[in-house]
């Protein structure tokens, strides 16, 4: 009967399934499992894998590594704000650091190499956003996740902050150049 | 006092009068919620509209919380007691088990809702739906949410108590209804949803006093999502088994097979819940296994059930338009369905936007590297205003069209425009969020004030495209919100206005179903009556290849990005 | 019809008639592979050198 009353018939698991139901679920098992397979091919072949190497880390211990890199890496600063911008060697590690509101420093990269991006968030959640490249990725505070980027284009990048972390969230837009 | 039950003279359904008030005041003040969070939508939408751009900073976030809590939470959970209530007590025609819970249930839930808004309200709170520790808000948010979730737990029990109370009393035969089976899958995702909820919300009320000093933020998200995403799958049960309600109301329609659909509620019992990892895909920390078993549910099981679900409602349809002779060609069915009656239309366009924009976008969304071409952009309120509004709310209004005159016993005032709602509201609805899927995919953040970054030290310039979307978002957010207000003035109207009906007859004794006749049990069995339902099948191979497309279109984007590794 | 009257109740429809164990298994599954497994990853991520 209708779906509101009990079941009609006693043994309802033994009612035979129509052909064209039967079509339709195999369909869609097929297509779950191409999209299961898809996920894991990426991790193979693909070449855009979230890195998952993850540390945790205090503010104390980040902040000597991120100001050391600083310091030895500067090549100028830029705005009202003194902003230094760090010339990343090829292959090096940046650390670039998210916090109420700001992203620091600059980092400067050059288009093909690869480099190992840290974050850090020293306060609360922030989200990395590159533009107009479109990455997103979370940064959570206490934990230092070390991302693998190579960048494709040459150009002037922003990082938007796009985890909402207070009053001056919207105005938390840091820059990376690439060369 | 001795159980009453009042039998609907329009429906032949039976009440349990207790049971009866409960789904009212539960409906009522669901739909009291959902006017609260209309009028904090259209601030949020006045505010992102770039050219409006009407709150400030503060006041902006406050009633972006407001407005997440009010909806996400309150107004579908509230409803949802309502719909519990109905599938339990009047679907089995049995008593309701401790009325007096239920409605501790209720005041707990009134108490929780209300103090929550008080601390969103008084501006203390304004940390999101979401409040990812560290950032913290008055604890009176937290207290106010987990009372909510213990009155809504109680309403879980007093459900369950229900079907121990049928049983034992014998008041059906054999299985219970599948519109019962699928608020039984609800319900047990609520529990699931509220158990996480209290794992994290209790400690975070004590941090939030100063009891506990330190909450990780990291297990803080895993846990909390818990609660987050399942309250959404909640949802997604509850509108499901409302849409096999509605079929069967409308049209007598009965599901092509009882197996087939129980078996894929059995598959959203086991794996829905696991897609709470849809919002760490971008999280450090969690590895790869975890998050492709996690945001797969376990090998798309529960999207395979979502896609059957999608096809044996629609064919149920058929099956009987054409049994009524509605039989030329593939969509004779449908053409001459009632598309005047808003009960039916509503749930129709709610199918539809939650298979092609909410369940598309949302399998996108979760797969976990497309998910960082996505994550916290202005993709992902997009895509739940097509699965939560479109999908759910418009089911539940959908519902509530056809509750009115049975639960309410009154005619709906100005017909037309209740006719009328459901197309503004759901049109409106899915072009809202196509066009923030739109500005999403060009990068737009959610829950950001100023696209023009003022105060920033450098500029950034988004694309002029995302500006139009972000244009568009507001005209067809605030045409979104008169579709929504034209309902809460219908409802209203006509509980206060409307037309008293004959309320039947009360009586102390239960009407028992009518019996199963040997009749009856033919007719359903084997392949006498077997109606074929090419029009459903046409319609799920679009909706097949629209899903194919779209899905490795987002590859091909990812494909272009920096190389990550 | 006598027949099937009295014959046996398959076992996935009595699976799916016992709301009591579907309520365990609706938690404990999320709970091991979700929950459990989530935390387990957070708990081995190990301290920044």
């Amino acid at each position: 009967m209708s779906a509101i009353l009990p079941p009609a018939d006693r043994l309802w698991w033994k009612q035979p399934i129509d052909k064209i139901e039967w079509t339709w679920i195999m369909l869609a098992f097929t297509w779950a499992m191409i999209m299961f397979v898809m996920m894991i091919y990426w991790h193979i072949n693909g070449k855009q894998n979230l890195s998952t190497e993850t540390y945790k880390s205090t503010r104390e211990m980040w902040t000597a590594k991120a100001e050391k890199f600083i310091a030895e890496n500067t090549v100028r600063t830029e705005t009202d704000q003194q902003i230094p911008v760090v010339k990343v060697a090829p292959g090096g590690d940046a650390y670039l650091t998210a916090s109420l509101w700001k992203w620091w420093p600059i980092l400067e990269l050059e288009k093909g190499q690869t480099y190992k991006v840290h974050l850090y968030s020293m306060d609360y959640n922030h989200g990395f956003s590159l533009q107009p490249t479109n990455i997103n990725i979370q940064v959570v505070p206490g934990y230092e996740h070390v991302v693998k980027m190579t960048p494709t284009q040459a150009g002037t990048f922003a990082i938007v902050c796009n985890e909402f972390c207070g009053i001056g969230h919207h105005s938390m837009l840091g820059r990376i150049y690439v060369k | 006092m001795a159980t009453t039950y009042r039998n609907c003279p329009r429906t032949g359904l039976q009440f349990d009068t207790e049971a009866e008030k409960l789904m009212r005041w539960n409906a009522v003040v669901g739909v009291v919620f959902l006017l609260i969070g209309g009028i904090m939508a259209l601030f949020v939408i006045l505010t992102r509209w770039p050219s409006v751009k009407l709150l400030p900073a503060d006041q902006f976030y406050l009633v972006l919380t407001a407005h997440g809590v009010d909806m996400l939470l309150v107004w579908i959970i509230f409803f949802e007691m309502a719909v519990l209530y109905f599938a339990s007590s009047t679907l089995l025609r049995c008593r309701l088990a401790t009325p007096k819970w239920a409605w501790v249930q209720f005041w707990l839930m009134i108490v929780g809702a209300v103090m929550g808004n008080y601390a969103v309200l008084s501006g203390e709170s304004s940390v999101m739906f979401t409040s990812y520790a560290p950032m913290q808000a008055s604890p009176f948010f937290y207290l106010g949410l987990i009372l909510f979730a213990v009155g809504a737990l109680i309403g879980c029990f007093v459900f369950l108590g229900t079907l121990v109370v049928a049983k034992a009393e014998k008041t059906y035969e054999g299985s219970i209804p599948l519109v019962t089976f699928g608020a039984l899958t609800a319900c047990i995702i609520a529990i699931f949803t509220i158990a996480s909820g209290a794992v994290i919300l209790i400690p975070t009320l004590l941090w939030s006093v100063g009891i506990i000093k330190e909450i990780d933020p990291l297990m803080y998200r895993v846990v909390w999502w818990g609660m987050g995403h399942s309250s959404q799958q909640i949802n997604v049960s509850a509108h499901v088994a409302i849409w096999y309600a509605i079929a069967a109301i409308a049209f007598g329609a009965k599901p092509l097979s009882e197996k087939v659909s129980r078996f894929a509620y059995f598959l959203y019992i086991l794996f829905l819940q696991l897609a709470c990892a849809h919002h760490l895909l971008s999280d450090p920390g969690l590895g790869s296994e975890w998050k492709v078993l996690n945001t797969s549910y376990f090998m798309y099981f529960a999207v395979m059930a979502s896609m059957i679900h999608g096809f044996t409602v629609p064919g149920a349809i058929e099956a009987a338009q054409r049994k009524r002779g509605y039989n030329n060609g593939l969509f004779e069915w449908l053409r001459k369905a009632p598309w005047g009656n808003p009960a039916f239309s509503g749930m129709f366009i709610s199918l539809v936007s939650f298979g092609f924009l909410g369940g598309i976008s949302g399998v996108v969304l979760g797969t976990e590297q497309l998910n960082m071409l996505m994550h916290n952009t202005f993709y992902v309120p997009g895509h739940f205003h097509a699965t939560v509004v479109s999908g759910t709310t418009l089911a539940f209004m959908a519902l509530t069209y056809f509750l009115v005159p049975v639960l309410f016993k009154r005619e709906l005032i100005l017909p037309k425009m209740c006719a009328l709602q459901p197309y503004v509201f759901g049109i409106s609805m899915g072009v809202l969020s196509l066009v923030m899927m739109g500005a999403g995919t060009l990068g737009v953040s959610r829950r950001h004030w100023d696209m023009a970054f003022s105060g920033a030290p450098f500029q950034y310039e988004w694309p002029g495209a995302a500006y139009l979307m972000m244009g568009l978002t507001g005209i067809f957010g605030v045409i979104a919100v008169v579709g929504g207000a034209m309902f809460c003035l219908l409802i209203v109207g006509s509980l206060l206005f409307g037309k008293k009906l004959d309320e039947g007859k009360v009586t102390t004794e239960r009407t028992p179903f009518p019996p199963n006749t040997v009749a009856a049990n033919v007719s359903s069995t084997g392949s006498a009556e077997h109606v074929a339902v090419p029009g459903t099948m046409v319609l799920a191979m679009l909706l097949l290849v629209s899903f194919v497309l779209y899905y490795f279109v987002n590859w091909k984007y990812l494909s272009e990005v920096w190389g990550l590794s | 019809m006598a027949d099937m009257q009295n014959e046996e109740i398959p076992f996935m429809q009595r699976v799916l008639d016992n709301h009591f164990l579907l309520l365990f298994l609706g938690i404990a599954v999320p709970t091991v592979l979700y929950i459990v497994w989530g935390i387990m990853e957070i708990i081995a991520i190990p301290i920044a050198k």
